[in-house]
């Protein structure tokens, strides 16, 4: 343990601190009306996904049973050809739309991250590949609430 | 903040894995202050960008449902030791922030 965290600082002393922000990064684009969506089938007509495909190719990892539901760690790796975007949904959040990411020429279609879920509740993954919106969904038991936090 | 935000790179073959945890409230605005009972504003990291390079490789928007201190993990192709991966974030108050790290 005390070792990892030697290495781990040793890395972390690679990262710069604040850096300049580029101009473009100021043009990155949010998708406000579907962020503000209240209802789980609104957020998803504002993303643009109407016809969904249920697809394996999709793999969503999440407990399922989270403790705590400030920190609900999830992990989504798409295989589907071609994956431009994908989001996620916590289907009784009160703005369901968690987070969207865009995938650029270079980047692998996975990413694993930290959610906050209101209680327990179906998390949905949306896949956007080659114009065609894929899905998958798993129930997450949530015990303490989080979004008070 | 003096530590605004951590990166941690490991290189498999020309695959980047990139870690990263960035220091921010993630106010959802529905939680109260336990002292005077005021809500406290909505806070949150709005959009994040990743660069290889200067190129961007991954748009990321959030919303108030991420965790605190968010963390973010993800992987970028073509990578080789000397490579630049640069992370940018702007929240709703129009603050933003960032990091660099070199693959190694």
């Amino acid at each position: 343990m005390q070792r990892n965290r030697i290495r781990l600082a040793a890395l972390i002393g690679a990262v710069t601190g604040a850096i300049l922000l580029p101009l473009r990064a100021l043009a990155a684009q949010w998708n406000e009306k579907a962020f503000d969506e209240t209802r789980f089938p609104d957020a998803l007509k504002s993303v643009g996904a109407l016809d969904l495909v249920e697809s394996e190719q999709i793999e969503l990892k999440t407990p399922e049973i989270a403790e705590n539901g400030a920190i609900v760690p999830m992990q989504v790796t798409s295989n589907i050809p071609d994956t431009e975007k994908i989001h996620v949904f916590a289907e009784k959040n009160p703005q369901p739309l968690v987070a969207s990411f865009t995938f650029r020429k270079g980047t692998q279609p996975f990413f694993a991250t930290r959610i906050k879920m209101g209680e327990s509740a179906r998390v949905h993954v949306v896949v956007l590949a080659d114009g065609k919106y894929y899905t998958i969904s798993r129930d997450v038991k949530v015990t303490i609430g989080g979004c008070g936090e | 903040m003096a530590d605004p935000m951590r990166m941690r790179i490991t290189r498999k073959g020309d695959v980047a894995d990139v870690k990263m945890l960035i220091f921010h409230p993630m106010e959802t605005g529905y939680r109260k202050n336990t002292v005077t009972g005021e809500i406290v504003p909505k806070h949150f990291i709005k959009t994040l960008q990743a660069m290889h390079n200067g190129a961007t490789v991954l748009e990321v928007e959030w919303s108030r449902s991420v965790s605190r201190n968010p963390f973010l993990h993800f992987r970028v192709n073509g990578a080789q030791a000397g490579d630049k991966i640069t992370i940018a974030w702007q929240d709703n108050f129009e603050q933003t922030g960032g990091g660099e790290a070199v693959v190694k």
